[in-house]
This record gives structure tokens, C-alpha cells and sequence, in this order.
């Protein structure tokens, strides 16, 4: 009856469990120019997330969240791909993590530029899931503008 | 499997639900134990829908035709239903709406509304309980902010159970409406909702009762009940979505402002203002869920062929092997009375440290649909310390074998989830 179905493999791939198991970069941490907290009404996953930039660099990513192993490894892979990197470069990978979601499985990712990320190609194909890989991109991207305005003020 | 008693004859109910044959997640046989959420229909539901459209279709009550009048009678006919099969004081109290949400936030509308004797505003207090679906916490929520009444409710008690230690500060001569749930869409339990009907009435309070998990699983009389307004779905019920009823006594109701303006909800239209249609039109503004109520009407003859006291046993049969039969699982905690006395059909539960959402995906991946988050009852959770939870919920068609392919796929999801680790 529970033989395991190896389709859902795509969507737990091992690099996944890992980030889930083992986050990087987490807990909240300063200096810091903006702070959010996102929620998924629907599951309760939250996520609070602040981001410091410095010299046009996205100079930290620190969280703290609670959720399902989608939504926390996403958060890990986020600060891995996202930390030192100069503001549009770091808007660019945004973007193309935003594309691979929305793919509905459809999309080839670039490795070059998605690294981690590109295991999360499989979670595009359960629409109810999409929400969970993004929340942590959301929150980064509400944060960034924030920081970004108050830098530049 | 014999040893269970109550139980239908699932083979003969089974086949009533032709989605019940389907497989699914790589030809695997579908395992539905989301019933609380929305039921299954039976073909008789399908096809009253299906034949309504073919060959009855027309708008109700403003049609001098003869489909006008065969569309008028089919719809009207699913009013005189649902009054017998709930016992409501009369038919003109029965009142279709799209769901219970709407059922419920008509009442809190025209309460906030109706001024004196039944009305609420400074000073007086509804009451409600933390078990609630959000459907009847948000709508006393609006109505106390907008009138400025206060809001109150019970807790729980850590087995899951309303907390009325304090009903004799809750429920006083402040109070004006006490609104609950019958049998909690979360914790699965039954509440001793004609007990407290009959504190409120005391202190003159009205009493609104959320009926959405009652009616599907038990015999429900509303006039034995005594309280002033029942809600329920029909989708919960083997019928269609877009159906729900209210249910309150035909001159209480004329003594309220109308919810929603339009059609059919009125007596004479002037320019300089309305009067209103009585009950139950006075309700019902616009064209209605016509088919949707003569599927709910269906649904109705459907159960009660097989008889509500028969679901119930059945029901309460299943989740007594249910509970039994989880509690083997190691790492199940469940949220809500463990112990099958005065509960429904719906068992919450945590399964480790894994999170809902991931239990819930790998049990879908062998056909097992349950429920995972917070089964839009957020301050239960909260109560019990948890963000979301797992749900498995029965009804007449649920078998002993998909409660056995739960558990096995429970420790099918515990060690997918600690390969590697």
C-alpha cells in the first residue's frame, strides 16, 4: 500500500532535506537597515527576515521562521546565494527564482546562477507549494527595497 | 475487520460515489479522508444537478412558464427538505444562502443592525469560544468593532473540551448573543450546545450555533435545540457547493433588518424607499443557488434513505478505530479528545517535528488526502501551542482499510523524512 511513490522525490530532493536540516545563516542578527515579517495565511509558515546593505552589496540576510521543510530550506538557500552579492546582481538571481516558481515545471534553470536553488525546480509542478518556496524571497525583496530607500536617503 | 460494530455496509455505500473508484498518484486506489473539509457526492446528487439543468432550467419565482414553475417547485421543494430533515420551526425559517460563512455573517450583519430588543451596542456582549472556525469568529469581530460591543468567549480545556468554568461570568444580563460551534471542525468535539442554549435564553441572550459538522454526521432536531439561529453547509452534506441554510423561527426572523438589497427580497419598491418580502425571501436577495439547493434536496433524500442515526453510528465507529489505531503511531499527538465520548469525525494530530504541509505531500503521494495547516481555526492551534496540524476526517463511506493505509502511510512519511538524516 505505502510503497513510496519516486515521484515525489522531485520535489524532496536532497538538497532541500539538507537546507532544512541544517539552515545556514539562521537566527536575526545586526546591524540592519530594514526588517519584515511574512506569513502564508493558509499554512501559518512565518518567516521574519532583516537585511543590511553596505557599499551597493546585500552585506546579510538574517531570519528567523517557522514552517515546512520547503519554505525553511528556501530561506537557507536565499542567504547562501544572496549574501555579498552587488544589489542587482542579487535582484537578477531574485528574478530568476521568481521564473523558475512560476515555470509550473516547464523551465530549465541555470545552475550558474540559481546554484541551490535549482533543486526547487520540482516544487514549480505543486501549485500549492509555490507559496512556501517564496515566502523567504518576498520577504527579502519587501526588505531590500526598505533598506535600499533608507541608504540612499 | 467484523469486530467493529455500527460500521454501514461500505461496499453498497461505496459504490454510490463514483469518485471513490478513482486512482490516482501513480495508479494507486484514492484514500479520501478530507470529509470535513468538503464530502463526496453520491451519483443521485450528480445526476438531480445534471437533470435539473436538462431538463428544468429556469429562474425561480419571476417565470410565468412551465419551467419557470418546475424550476420554482424543485427549489422550493429542497426548502420543504431541509425543514424536515433538521426539524426547523417551520419552512419560511429556512433560509439559503451560499454557504455557512454567509449564513453566519447574515446573522451578525442584521443583528449589529437591529436595534432594539434583539440588537447589540455599547456595553453588551456576544460570546463566543476559541474552538471556532474562523467563520464565526470574524463576523462578531466586525459586528463588536462596528457596534462597540464587547467581545468575550470560553477557552479549552487541555482534552479539548470548552472550558465552562467560568460560564457564569461569561454569560450574563450584558450578554446578547452567544455564538458556537456544535462539533468542532479541529478538535472533532461535541459541545453540550443545548446546555448553554438554555443558559443564554436565561439571561435572554440569542443563541446562533454553527451546525457546519453537526448536520452531516448526527440527527439534528433545531426545534428540540432551542436555539435561535442554526448554520450549516450543504457541500459537508454530500450536496454542492454554493448552498448553505440558516435556520431561526420565521417571526424572529420578520423582526430583523434585511442582510443584502435586491430581488426577490422585497414587498414594494418606491423611489423614496422599500419594504421588505417576509421570510425566507427577505433573505434571499438576487437569484438563488437554484440547482445548488435542489442538489442540497437530493443529498438529503440520499441520507436519510440510509438514516442520520446509522451515519452517526458508523461515524462514531470509525473514529473510535481511528484514534485507536493512531495512537499506535509513534510520534502522534492529537490534538482534541483522544478518548471517542461526544466527538465528531475529524482527528487533528501532529506526527514528530515534521511540519503538516510535508505529511500531508507525501501522504498525497500515495493517494491519502488529508487536511494540513490550521483547518482555518488558528486560535485552537494557538491554544494548543502549534501552528498548523495534520487532519483526517471520516463519513458513511470511510472503510477501517483507509484508516489502516493512515497509519501505514504515517510511518511511510517518517522514514521518508529521515533518510539521510
Amino acid at each position: 500500500m505505502s510503497a513510496p511513490n519516486p515521484q515525489i522525490d522531485a520535489l524532496y530532493q536532497e538538497i532541500i532535506l539538507d537546507h532544512y536540516r541544517n539552515p545556514r545563516h539562521k537566527g536575526l542578527r545586526e546591524p540592519f537597515e530594514a526588517q519584515v515579517h511574512h506569513v502564508n495565511p493558509t499554512c501559518g509558515d512565518e518567516v521574519t527576515l532583516r537585511v543590511h546593505v553596505a557599499d551597493g552589496k546585500v552585506a546579510d540576510v538574517s531570519y528567523d521562521s517557522l514552517g515546512c521543510s520547503i519554505s525553511q530550506a528556501s530561506a537557507s538557500v536565499l542567504t547562501e546565494l544572496l549574501i555579498g552579492k552587488d544589489l542587482d546582481e542579487a535582484m537578477a538571481v531574485h528574478e530568476e527564482f521568481l521564473a523558475l516558481m512560476q515555470s509550473k515545471g516547464q523551465a530549465t534553470p541555470d545552475e550558474d546562477v540559481l546554484e541551490d536553488a535549482v533543486a526547487f525546480a520540482g516544487v514549480s509542478k505543486y501549485p500549492a507549494r509555490i507559496k512556501c518556496a517564496l515566502l523567504s524571497w518576498m520577504a527579502w525583496k519587501d526588505a531590500t527595497a526598505q533598506a535600499v530607500g533608507k541608504v540612499t536617503q | 475487520m467484523s469486530a467493529i460494530n455500527g460500521l454501514l455496509d461500505l461496499d453498497k455505500i461505496r459504490a454510490d460515489f463514483p469518485i471513490l473508484e478513482r486512482r490516482l498518484a501513480g495508479d494507486r486506489a484514492l484514500v479520501y479522508l478530507d470529509s470535513a473539509n468538503t464530502s463526496q457526492k453520491p451519483q443521485s446528487v450528480i445526476d438531480a444537478i445534471s437533470e435539473h439543468y436538462a431538463l428544468h432550467n429556469a429562474n425561480v419565482a419571476r417565470a410565468a412558464h412551465q419551467l419557470g414553475e418546475e424550476s420554482t417547485a424543485a427549489y422550493e421543494g429542497a426548502r420543504d427538505k431541509v425543514a424536515a430533515f433538521v426539524n426547523a420551526p417551520g419552512r419560511d425559517g429556512v433560509i439559503f444562502t451560499k454557504n455557512a460563512s454567509e449564513a453566519l455573517n447574515l446573522v451578525a450583519n442584521v443583528l449589529a443592525n437591529a436595534g432594539k430588543p434583539h440588537g447589540f451596542g455599547p456595553g453588551d456582549e456576544v460570546v463566543i469560544t476559541e474552538m471556532e472556525h474562523h467563520s464565526n469568529i470574524v463576523p462578531w469581530q466586525i459586528a463588536c468593532q462596528r457596534t462597540g460591543a464587547t467581545l468575550r468567549w470560553f477557552g479549552i480545556t487541555d482534552e479539548g473540551r470548552l472550558d465552562l468554568s467560568n460560564i457564569d461570568d461569561l454569560i450574563t444580563e450584558r450578554t446578547r448573543v452567544v455564538a458556537l460551534t456544535w462539533v468542532s471542525n479541529a478538535l472533532g468535539t461535541i459541545n453540550p450546545v443545548a446546555e448553554i442554549t438554555r443558559r443564554a435564553h436565561e439571561v435572554g441572550a440569542l443563541v446562533v450555533v454553527d451546525a457546519s459538522q453537526a448536520v452531516p454526521q448526527m440527527a439534528v432536531d433545531v426545534t428540540a435545540l432551542g436555539a435561535d439561529f442554526v448554520a450549516f453547509t450543504g457541500h459537508k452534506l454530500c450536496g454542492p457547493t454554493g448552498i448553505g441554510v440558516l435556520v431561526a423561527k420565521p417571526d424572529l426572523l420578520n423582526q430583523l433588518p434585511p442582510f443584502l438589497g435586491g430581488g426577490e427580497m422585497i414587498e414594494i419598491v418606491r423611489m423614496e424607499g422599500s419594504t421588505y418580502a417576509p421570510a425566507p425571501h427577505r433573505f434571499e436577495a438576487g437569484t438563488p443557488p437554484i440547482v445548488q439547493a435542489v442538489g442540497l434536496g437530493a443529498a438529503i433524500d440520499y441520507l436519510s434513505a440510509i438514516g442520520m442515526d446509522a451515519v452517526r453510528a458508523h461515524e462514531h465507529a470509525i473514529t473510535g478505530y481511528a484514534l485507536e489505531r493512531l495512537q499506535t503511531v509513534d510520534g502522534v499527538r492529537i490534538l482534541g479528545p483522544t478518548e471517542n465520548i461526544d466527538r465528531g469525525g475529524a482527528i487533528s494530530f501532529e506526527l514528530g517535528d515534521l511540519h503538516p504541509h510535508d505529511v500531508g505531500q507525501v501522504l498525497d503521494s500515495l493517494g491519502i488526502a488529508v487536511r494540513g495547516g490550521h483547518h482555518c481555526a488558528r486560535p485552537v492551534h494557538a491554544r494548543f501551542g502549534v501552528t498548523a496540524s495534520n487532519r483526517a476526517s471520516f463519513y458513511l463511506y470511510t472503510s477501517p482499510a483507509e484508516i489502516d493505509a493512515l497509519v501505514e502511510g504515517l510511518d511511510h512519511v517518517k522514514s521518508y523524512f529521515s533518510r539521510g538524516a
